[in-house]
């Protein structure tokens, strides 16, 4: 090894504090090598992604890790699992899988991880603060808590999240440094309308846009002539997290480590400059849709988690209305939202409409789509981007109101005025 | 034309087999099949190629933080590549077969290349990594 470890991390190597927290710290220590990182540096609060159900390997992971006796020492908080664990009879979920993914759900609680099942832990008490260092997982979190809170983590890959949260420790490296989080790409918004910026809908677009330009690095966009609300921004870094490896953004004005442009770069010049037309974003909105067809058998929202805010919203856009019977409905959130949402009488107008609500999980990561799902709409840039991989179905990325119309009608249906300057 | 190209061992280990090159960074998460070894992702130039058992050459991966897991997976299962080589260390492949060596004796050997070295690799047919970090290939 190269890195130098202080005298509590060579204790951990050399079991100590038990086996699971040895080969948590084996694993951290190497990977600050691979990254050719001089120092380990401390934590204070880790997401877990590595929960979800993948297969044997996955669940022998965090059962391996329990069985060692390994517990988390710093505030760790789980992303979504592969099982809505109460709710998972309610869809075509195989009952071998259920029993698989909700053993490694147990491993990863039997670790000291807090079962909250949410890709957006964000919005919950789990939030992290300005300037604190934490080792997240899940790309559009970790965009989001470095991005709009101003957090600290590095792209996390499953796995090396719960090493660091068993062990406290990460190479000091990355975005954990303040010197390392200044803009290198320039992205300029010109000409766009500003009522478009101002639509939910323009955010998962302009994300998937910035995500493709910038790929693994740091973009500054310029020009967003609006007040974007935290779901509108928790799309964006979806959004750049998917079409990308964005791990942080800034948007001038808007977020915290950019109150102005040279603040964004810190002082430095761009290094590439992009400039975002309306047909840019035409163009890549068109991108989101892969089906050429207008039927649709499952309409989805809720990547990343639907909130509450987004629950109050839709709800008034329901009323009164039924989807057809041909075309599901469903809102992925976490238990926490569903709570919320139900104590506050906003999911009986939801489940009027014939729309179901499905927790702890996702569409990506449940294999809960009927067999005769062939195309999926959604107002998500997340779920645009893996449906077609992940499920083998088409998709088409719509708006709240075209996915809310489509499932009325049965068939896709789109409002263009908003992209048609 | 053999030609041999120095790489830095990111996880020790042999391998040699056919090339499957792209220039475009591959998520697992939603690009790579682990139960057939089958590159999905249907925006990836590589898409419908079988990678299981070949030297998979790509610059990076990206996207999700569940690649690591999906290459875990392949790796238990026989459907990974017999190596990966990179532009530069891959945390996220590296992660994974780290994992797969300590926690179950497992790993996908990889090496990272440097960027003109990557290139090179565009037009190789098959590739041999040794175990100090070179790369033999040829067209």
């Amino acid at each position: 090894m190269t890195v130098a470890l202080t005298d509590s991390d060579q204790a951990l190597l050399a079991g100590e504090k038990g086996p699971g927290a040895r080969l948590a710290m084996s694993i951290v220590a190497r990977m600050a090598d691979v990254g050719g990182v001089a120092t380990l540096m401390d934590i204070t609060a880790a997401h877990i992604d590595s929960a979800i159900y993948l297969g044997e390997g996955s669940m022998a992971f965090a059962e391996r890790l329990a069985t060692l006796g390994g517990k988390v020492v710093v505030p760790s908080s789980l992303n979504v699992s592969g099982l809505d664990e109460h709710g998972w009879r309610d869809w075509p979920v195989p009952p071998a899988y259920a029993a698989n993914a909700q053993r490694q759900m147990v491993a990863y609680q039997a670790l000291g991880c807090a079962p909250i099942w949410t890709c957006a832990p964000y919005q919950t008490r789990h939030k992290p603060v300005f300037g604190q260092q934490v080792a997240w997982g899940e790309s559009n979190a970790i965009c989001f808590a470095n991005s709009v809170i101003g957090a600290r983590t590095e792209r996390y890959p499953d796995m090396l999240d719960i090493c660091a949260a068993l062990t406290g420790r990460v190479p000091a490296a990355g975005l954990h440094l303040e010197e390392n989080r200044g803009g290198q790409d320039l992205v300029r918004l010109v000409g766009i309308p500003a009522a478009l910026m101002r639509d939910d809908a323009f955010y998962p677009v302009l994300g998937h846009l910035v995500g493709k330009f910038a790929q693994e690095r740091i973009p500054v966009i310029e020009g967003l002539d609006a007040s974007p609300t935290e779901d509108q921004l928790k799309a964006l870094c979806a959004g750049t997290a998917c079409s990308g490896a964005v791990a942080l953004l800034h948007v001038v004005g808007v977020t915290p480590e950019a109150p102005t442009l040279e603040a964004a770069f810190r002082g430095w010049a761009p290094e590439r400059t992009l400039t975002v037309t309306l047909d840019d974003v035409r163009a890549a909105r068109r991108e989101l849709t892969t089906t050429v067809g207008t039927s649709v058998e499952l309409v989805a929202l809720g990547s990343p988690h639907f909130s509450i805010a987004e629950f109050r919203a839709l709800v008034p856009q329901l009323a009164g209305r039924r989807r057809h019977p041909g075309t599901e409905f469903m809102i992925t959130t976490s238990r926490i939202m569903a709570a919320l949402a139900r104590a506050d009488g906003l999911l009986d107008p939801i489940e009027a409409f014939g729309a179901r609500i499905s927790v702890d999980a996702c569409i990506l990561t449940m294999p809960m789509l009927s067999p005769t799902t062939r195309t999926v709409m959604t107002n998500s840039a997340k779920y645009a981007y893996y449906t077609p991989g992940l499920l083998g179905a088409a998709v088409a990325f719509g708006s709240t109101a075209d996915c809310i119309e489509s499932a009325v009608a049965g068939r896709i249906i789109r409002d263009e005025s908003a992209w048609n300057g | 034309m053999e030609r041999v190209i120095a790489g830095r061992v990111i996880v020790p280990g042999t391998a040699e087999g056919p090339v499957l090159y792209s220039n475009e960074p591959l998520s697992f998460w939603g690009g790579y099949d682990h139960a057939t070894g089958e590159v999905i992702d249907r925006r990836h130039p590589l898409s419908g190629a079988i990678a299981a058992g070949k030297i998979l050459v790509v610059p990076a991966s990206r996207g999700s933080s569940t690649t690591s897991a999906v290459l875990l997976e392949a790796a238990l299962a026989g459907t990974a590549p017999a190596a990966i080589i990179t532009a530069g260390p891959d945390r996220f492949l590296a992660l994974a077969s780290i994992v797969a060596e300590e926690v179950f004796g497992k790993p996908v050997p990889m090496v990272a290349v440097s960027a003109n070295d990557f290139r090179e690799l565009a037009g190789a047919g098959r590739a041999a990594l040794r175990a100090d970090g070179s790369v033999t290939f040829r067209g």
